[in-house]
């Protein structure tokens, strides 16, 4: 498979994903607010900054809205062209990713795909936000269902198909480690919270349906809400196919099919890395986390989760990139040889 | 439940249709349907207004939804267009075909025996029937590679050919596109879209299937490969994304099978080429390029380039990689050599042309110069290597300003322009809005493969240029096209 190929079915999926994860987002914290109190605009900043956070562009977001409100850090997160993680930009380069390849995919894949772009791009797509964001959010999520369920179902499931869940569930796991950090705030740096209020119970629900976590954490845990317990469902559990354990299981589970390596050895840093970081998952146990600091712990498994990105990269894609010009240097001197 | 009467389409369309002065595909100067018409017709007038508009918006919508768009130059945030398509398919019956792929058969054949002989002993040159003063100074004339071979001698695998019709309805061609001629996926997309929207019609008119293009493009390339090697691996070579016919190129790559590469996939170690792929270098034997020759190796040609191979023209000249279309092939393309192709077939072939040239004059020569200038304004002038209805004058409707301008061009540069009397392309009924029709311009573009044996799939690109009067049908200039069908019958 042609590397650039494989880079582009990475990004495609992995594009798809977080648009995904930002509807889930923003959908699960407007409808929080309808359940909250006593809304000033300090809390209200308060509650909406952490989300701009989630996304990882502080920078950006302050220099185009003066204030994270409802309205700016909606925009922000799902118009907005210039933030290169918004929905809008994300179905974009997924599509753009995917006309990159249009050859390998399918049919069906690219129309659903299309189909979303042009209802994202079309004015209508506003209007449908406006009326009724729930209804806009829900559209997007289904997309993107479909297009995994049309990945699964019609797709090959050959090495670039890996690639594509490589990206994805990279993707799904940072996403997932980024809605439980929600609300670190108010949270100790060290050891376990303290009783929980109604709030933040409504909180940490919140978080859990972002994940659409919640019934399933309910069916294991009953319907008691904290932090310690969603924290374990959403890192460890080893079901539940957004949970960071399960994401890595299956990143790693597709980094051996590309490569043919058996589990418990590796071929290149991307599976030493993402073999090591599961085996952490696979023995630590919550109380240990909260013990070092949920916060640090989450930051730590970002980095980990973007250094498997980096070293895939490294191991297939990179050797696309030679520099034009050092690359006509050796020409010249192999046709200077032969004359 | 009462039946509720239907107001034929087509009985409105022909009441208030006027062909004109012109040679109108469908009717007979007296407003009949002509012979291969008739059955179609029948069918089509069953349709209601609302069920027409209906299934045109079916079509258009699923264009856009398929992707099946081209992208517009100079325009930011992604603009991509469908190719306007228009619903009333244009009919050629058996025999007109058959005379038309005898002459294009002919014609491609005396192309491929100039280009050898132009890049080999260049008797033609010699024997005086093209003055050498022309090639040598053709912009795509690659002299560097006289005397090389290329595969099976094959220097046009794929070339485009444009027709039109004269007043009278005789064929003529208008010229030949030898580099990277594009337009056959809509040949290919526009079939199965009229099939889905009008299956019973295919059914009951006896319509000649398109469908085996991909599968003889493979064939040629596969046939094209080095010598001695078993198994060649066959790529299609893509300017990339951003490019205006990208769609084609993904499709047909898809049709055919093999991989689609950009330059930078691509790889030249030992004058052999190679594709970068996630299990390192594989061999590569045969490329479809889709990039005219100027950036095809940044160690050639143009240094700029950033699509380009490093060192692919030393692989291919060391014979161990094939190209489709082979490298200088452009000087065929070139206006002025348009003009001295009809010597080609009677220096080749000692025949005559079964299908003619439009009758050209070269600003070089001072006589045609001189008839050039004094009228300009009755003239169609063109550069001899633009394409895409770019750099080209329509006298009659030209204002002054532009004729000046061109007048100025012809003598600063008289190698650089011909000039045609202005045909009245022949017309073809065409949706207009809301269930007119009204007469449009036409041409057509059959696309012919040359490997083991010459093919070309019926029919051909129909474009319609869309604006009312204009005659100009490329998609760049408000063109759109029709499906074209190529009866099993004349009737």
């Amino acid at each position: 498979m042609l590397s650039r190929v494989a880079n582009s079915l990475y990004w495609m999926s992995r594009y798809i994903e977080r648009a995904e994860n930002i509807a889930r987002i923003v959908d699960v914290n407007l409808q929080l607010l309808l359940d909250l109190r006593n809304l000033n605009e300090e809390r209200l900043a308060k509650h909406w900054l952490p989300i701009v956070l989630t996304t990882g562009d502080e920078s950006q977001f302050f220099a185009l809205h003066q204030k994270a409100t409802a309205q700016s850090v909606t925009e922000f997160l799902v118009f907005q062209m210039e933030n290169p993680n918004s929905i809008i930009s994300s179905i974009c380069q997924a599509r753009e990713n995917a006309r990159m390849v249009r050859d390998q995919i399918t049919i069906e894949l690219w129309e659903e795909l299309n189909r979303l772009y042009w209802f994202v791009r079309t004015p209508e797509a506003r209007q449908v936000w406006k009326e009724s964001p729930s209804e806009f959010f829900q559209q997007i999520k289904s997309s993107s269902l479909l297009i995994i369920g049309l990945t699964y179902a019609t797709l090959i499931h050959n090495e670039g198909w890996w690639f594509a869940q490589a990206g994805k569930y990279l993707e799904r796991a940072d996403k997932t480690s980024r809605i439980l950090d929600l609300r670190y705030e108010a949270l100790p740096a060290r050891g376990l919270p303290q009783a929980v209020s109604e709030t933040d119970a409504l909180e940490w629900s919140a978080i859990l349906r972002s994940c659409s976590a919640w019934d399933a954490y309910k069916s294991l845990n009953g319907a008691e809400v904290n932090p310690r317990l969603v924290a374990e469902f959403l890192l460890l559990n080893e079901d539940f196919p957004r949970s960071v354990r399960f994401c890595v299981d299956e990143c790693n589970h597709a980094l051996r099919k590309i490569s043919g390596v058996a589990g418990g050895r590796f071929s290149n840093d991307a599976e030493k890395l993402a073999g090591r970081l599961l085996s952490e998952l696979q023995f630590a146990t919550i109380d240990e986390i909260f013990e070092a600091g949920l916060h640090d712990y989450l930051d730590r498994l970002q980095g980990k989760l973007n250094d498997i990105g980096v070293a895939l990269f490294n191991a297939y894609i990179v050797q696309n990139f030679t520099n034009l010009e050092d690359e006509i240097m050796v020409q010249q001197e192999e046709q200077q040889q032969q004359q | 439940m009462a039946t509720k009467t239907k107001t034929p389409l087509t009985a409105g369309m022909l009441q208030g249709y006027d062909p004109e002065t012109f040679f109108d595909e469908m009717l007979t100067a007296t407003g009949e349907p002509r012979g291969h018409y008739q059955r179609y017709r029948e069918l089509f007038q069953m349709l209601t207004q609302p069920e027409f508009e209906h299934k045109r918006q079916a079509v258009d919508l699923a264009f856009l939804r398929q992707g099946i768009t081209f992208n517009v130059y100079g325009d930011k945030a992604g603009a991509e267009k469908i190719f306007p398509f228009d619903l009333l398919p244009r009919i050629i019956p058996a025999k007109e075909w058959e005379y038309l792929e005898r002459g294009l058969i002919q014609r491609i054949t005396a192309l491929n025996l100039f280009l050898h002989d132009l890049y080999h002993e260049q008797k033609i040159l010699k024997d005086g029937v093209i003055p050498l003063s022309y090639i040598m100074s053709g912009k795509h004339f690659r002299r560097e590679f006289v005397n090389f071979n290329v595969p099976k001698d094959i220097y046009l695998h794929i070339c485009g050919t444009d027709l039109i019709r004269d007043e009278q309805g005789n064929y003529m061609v208008l010229e030949d596109n030898g580099r990277c001629p594009s337009g056959v996926s809509y040949v290919l997309e526009n079939r199965r879209a009229m099939k889905r929207t009008f299956p019973q019609v295919f059914e009951q008119v006896g319509v000649r299937p398109v469908e085996d293009y991909p599968r003889e493009l493979l064939r040629m390339l596969q046939y094209i490969a080095p010598a001695g090697v078993a198994y060649p691996r066959v790529v299609l070579l893509t300017p990339g994304a951003y490019n205006s016919a990208y769609f084609e190129h993904t499709y047909l790559a898809r049709q055919m099978g093999i991989e689609i590469v950009e330059g930078r996939d691509l790889l030249v170690r030992d004058a052999r080429v190679f594709m970068r792929t996630t299990k390192g270098l594989q061999p590569v034997h045969v490329i479809y390029r889709r990039l005219d020759d100027d950036f095809l190796d940044p160690t050639v040609f143009r240094r700029d380039s950033m699509l380009g191979v490093p060192g692919l023209v030393n692989a291919y000249r060391a014979g161990n990689v094939s190209l489709a279309n082979s490298i200088g092939t452009g000087i065929a393309d070139d206006k002025v050599m348009y003009y001295f192709v009809p010597r080609m077939i009677k220096y080749y072939l000692d025949q005559e042309p079964i299908i003619p040239n439009v009758p050209t004059y070269l600003a070089n020569e001072e006589s045609d110069r001189k008839y050039i200038l004094d009228n300009l304004e009755k003239l169609v002038v063109k550069a001899a290597n633009e394409s895409g209805g770019y750099g080209m004058l329509i006298g009659p409707k030209a204002t002054q300003a532009e004729i000046e301008e061109f007048r100025a061009k012809v003598v600063a540069e008289p190698r650089n322009y011909i000039a045609q009397p202005t045909i009245s392309l022949s017309r073809h009924p065409t949706h207009v809005e809301d269930g007119l029709f009204e007469g449009r311009h036409i041409d057509l573009r059959p696309f012919i493969l040359s490997g083991e044996k010459t093919v070309i799939v019926p029919g051909g690109l129909t474009r319609v240029a869309l604006r009312k009067g204009s005659l100009v049908v490329n998609s760049s200039q408000g063109g759109g096209s029709k499906d074209t069908w190529v009866l099993y019958g004349d009737e």
